[in-house]
């Protein structure tokens, strides 16, 4: 700490994009209540539109809200406010953060253990004599054994569950490419090679959107021929959210792709100076972890 | 180099006034306050919803509130005092003192710092807007599940849930991005010479804390969305009919729920040591015994989390482990509790009113902790399970361990923070009248519980009645001289006899080397740590 730099750390002026994003925040959660308060008060109906209006001006806030934070973010960046200091601080950030979002995955891959080992052999598992749920099998996948759900009954479908090597294992093969192609995007940064930079990025976005594709195809698939719906009871709910939260992410994370995309053919992003390009890079190998987990647990055993 | 530090920093220090100030602010004093002041402000809305309740349960019969009220009032009392009043309370602490005790400029992360805070007042209009709505003919009011969400009662319930579910969501990203704040703080804006081990108590609890919110938080988050999918989405996982099971709800909610206990705590052991310490006039006694035990519960409190619900049926190996872990936790807390007695073991001590609410506090906190291993007995807590003995129970440990112990944090740092000393006299006044009638009103639930009275019952039966009459009449005085603490606080705000930069004759540390209110921006050069 000898230096002016060194021991300076950047505290940034005050903006108000954080304050609006949360207005942003609580129009957009409000307004989805109010769109679908018909579901539990059939008198509410009157509320749905007024409430997806709502919805959509907060979620235009929060789009355009972030797009402005993140340039201030990038503008300081780029005028060389963001030191040693302040980047180990984003670091660590970032890995906290990736940590917070790994809990969240956990959530539901607990539901899908617990449903697998415990709650579906449990309904299975009655004694013949009084179990109300006679010819269930209790074998995963499961849609359940049927019954009265809130008032109306729940009679399980037939479906065809969706097997790991078709497509999942193109996009299995597809986001293992795409972490690789980024590491050598890296490479190509730490070596100053731009070219190689832009290019691997670039086939990374394109291996991203590739997936995305596919498992839209792939969701379309499982609505219309396989009888696979967000409704079909266990098995189906798991998938769908497992696998959506997880397309969610991709979708963010090829967003964040294509911006760094764009900032490597403006020139930005040194060999020494780059968490912009890091912090994306290690989320995207997230994404990739997690969707292993999903192919080896969701689609595969 | 010093000068083109500070020259530096005064253009920062042009900051907007007014409204706009507290808006857009990212300095970590700014932002305490604002956490500070949003926690008593809701600390006083769920404290008048539990008068309500008190008021209801005065006698028996239903006289002021229908039944459904009664529970709307029970669950958003509950949220509002765990999510609204006690974390921002820990929080604004953590931003007011976490980088004057470790010799920071600022929080690492300043604007994720604003938006951690203006994350709270919208979660907290969408926790009470349902009560408003309700007035106007919109829905039927607020969640009436209590703060726990249990399917399939919350998968039946009016919007009340589904604005629950939101504030949820919004208070979760609240308490990740403060955790993520507070790690980054700890782990990269350490004074040189400040290692892990010299850092002060009060942050390494809330190091612990932010790891425990970073790991458990999200699954609340996921457990809730799941419930949303259920209520609108047509998915099962709370319902037997398609294979889920609403017991899973439990173990998820509790999975985040237990840790959550301890969340609420770690911020408080953390500056407890250093008040004892402070008024014992001698060093902390074990602080390496405390740091151990203190990752110690943190590690313990993840694994433990069906004991609150062991009457839900579970097969007899899993009652056991859970039965054993949780008593295990009293190990490193029984270790805290002899670090504090022997901290205070022969020193030269005062009794100012942080360390009345310290001392008492305690007592008090133990009251709590021993009351839990009984609940965490298999056997007891078929009896136990949610009678009033409970409520007693968690009221001691997160009203006497929790607020009282927040309480005895801002009597010892208000004159730090705002350059004026407390009113003594009142200070003392509010310690005694907190103390006395917070323990007539939950002993006497302690008895009901053992008699078996059950938790969240707007009526009951007549045996029951001398007893909560008590209970009624002592949460009324309890909770009227809390209006002797706001006072105290804004008086002290406005004016007052001037504190000294130390303040209290035996403190030490970092946050006590500067002035009395510290300036703008704190530490513009770094200290070094011996």
């Amino acid at each position: 700490m000898t230096t002016h730099s060194n021991n300076h750390y950047y505290v940034p002026h005050g903006a108000l994009y954080p304050v609006t994003i949360s207005a942003g925040l609580l129009a957009l959660a409000s307004g989805f209540i109010f769109s679908v308060a018909t579901d539990t008060n059939k008198d509410l109906a009157y509320l749905q539109t007024p409430g997806k209006w709502m919805m959509y001006i907060g979620a235009a806030i929060i789009i355009l809200m972030t797009f402005k934070w993140l340039s201030a973010v990038v503008i300081e960046s780029i005028t060389g406010q963001y030191k040693k200091w302040e980047d180990k601080s984003f670091r660590i950030g970032m890995i906290a953060f990736i940590c917070s979002e790994l809990a969240f995955f956990a959530a539901f891959f607990g539901a899908l253990f617990y449903m697998r080992i415990i709650s579906v052999p449990d309904l299975a598992s009655f004694d013949p004599l009084f179990t109300p749920y006679k010819d269930f099998l209790g074998t995963w996948p499961s849609v359940g054994p049927g019954g009265v759900v809130l008032g109306t009954e729940y009679t399980p479908a037939k479906l065809t569950p969706m097997g790991a090597w078709g497509l999942p294992a193109i996009n299995t093969a597809l986001l293992l490419t795409s972490g690789a192609t980024i590491t050598w995007a890296h490479w190509g940064l730490l070596k100053d090679n731009r070219k190689q930079l832009v290019f691997g990025l670039f086939l990374t976005v394109a291996l991203g959107t590739a997936f995305l594709v596919c498992q839209a195809f792939e969701y379309h698939e499982a609505y219309t021929h396989m009888g696979l719906t967000l409704g079909s009871g266990a098995y189906g709910a798991t998938f769908f959210m497992l696998t959506g939260f997880h397309g969610f992410h991709v979708t963010l994370g090829t967003i964040m792709l294509i911006v760094i995309l764009l900032r490597s053919m403006k020139g930005h992003f040194s060999a020494k100076n780059h968490f912009g390009f890091e912090g994306v890079a290690w989320y995207w190998h997230f994404v990739d972890v997690v969707w292993l987990g999903l192919f080896i647990f969701v689609y595969w055993l | 180099m010093s000068t083109t530090t500070v020259a530096h920093h005064d253009e920062h220090t042009d900051h907007p006034t007014g409204i706009m100030r507290w808006l857009t602010t990212t300095n970590h004093k700014d932002i305490g306050t604002m956490y500070l002041t949003f926690s008593l402000i809701m600390f006083l809305v769920g404290g008048s919803m539990i008068l309500g309740i008190r008021a209801e349960l005065f006698q028996p019969g239903l006289q002021l509130m229908n039944p459904d009220f009664f529970n709307q009032l029970i669950g958003v009392h509950a949220l509002i005092m765990i999510f609204a009043a006690l974390m921002p309370a820990a929080t604004g602490f953590a931003n007011w003192m976490i980088p004057l005790q470790i010799g920071a400029p600022d929080m690492a992360l300043p604007r994720l710092n604003n938006w951690g805070f203006w994350l709270l007042p919208p979660s907290a209009i969408l926790l009470t807007l349902p009560f408003t709505l309700a007035l106007f003919g919109i829905g039927d009011g607020a969640l009436a599940t209590g703060w726990t969400f249990y399917p399939p009662l919350s998968i039946q319930g009016g919007i009340g849930v589904d604005f629950a579910i939101f504030a949820v969501h919004l208070l979760g990203i609240s308490s990740v991005l403060g955790s993520i704040n507070i790690i980054v703080t700890l782990f990269n804006m350490r004074a040189p010479g400040m290692t892990l081990m010299k850092m002060p108590m009060f942050a390494w609890g809330w190091l612990i804390t932010a790891f425990l919110l970073i790991a458990t938080i999200p699954v609340l988050a996921g457990a809730v969305t799941m419930l949303l999918t259920d209520r609108h989405f047509g998915t099962h996982f709370f319902d037997a009919a398609g294979g889920g099971d609403p017991i899973m709800f439990q173990h998820l909610f509790w999975f985040f729920g237990h840790p959550e206990v301890y969340i609420l705590l770690l911020p408080v052991w953390g500056f407890i040591p250093q008040i004892l310490q402070t008024f014992s006039r001698k060093p902390m006694y074990g602080y390496k015994a405390q740091v151990y035990s203190l990752i110690a519960i943190g590690a313990m409190s993840i694994i433990v989390w069906a004991h609150h619900f062991f009457t839900a049926g579970m097969p007899v190996p899993a009652l056991l482990y859970f039965m054993y872990s949780t008593m295990a936790i009293s190990l490193p807390l029984a270790v805290l509790f002899f670090c504090w007695i022997k901290t205070m073991w022969r020193g030269s001590m005062s009794f100012e009113t942080p360390m009345l609410f310290t001392v008492g506090w305690i007592i008090l906190f133990g009251i709590g902790g021993l009351t839990g291993l009984v609940l965490a007995d298999v056997a007891a807590d078929a009896q136990y399970h949610n009678s009033y003995f409970v409520v007693a129970h968690f009221h001691y440990t997160l009203f006497a361990g929790g607020i009282m112990g927040i309480m005895a944090g801002v009597y010892y740092w208000l004159p730090k923070m705002t350059g004026h000393m407390y009113n003594e006299k009142l200070g003392q006044l509010h310690f005694w009248l907190t103390a006395i009638s917070f323990n007539l009103t939950f002993i006497p639930q302690f008895f009901l519980g053992l008699a078996g009275m059950p938790r969240r019952i707007p009526d009951y039966a007549l045996q029951f009645a001398e007893f909560n009459m008590i209970s009624s009449i002592s949460a009324f005085v309890l909770g009227l001289s809390q209006l002797i603490f706001v006072y105290n606080i804004i008086s002290t705000a406005r004016g007052g006899k001037k504190a000294t930069d130390q303040v209290w004759e035996g403190a030490e540390g970092l946050e006590w080397t500067l002035s009395s209110p510290p300036p703008y921006h704190s530490f513009s050069e770094q200290p070094t740590v011996k």
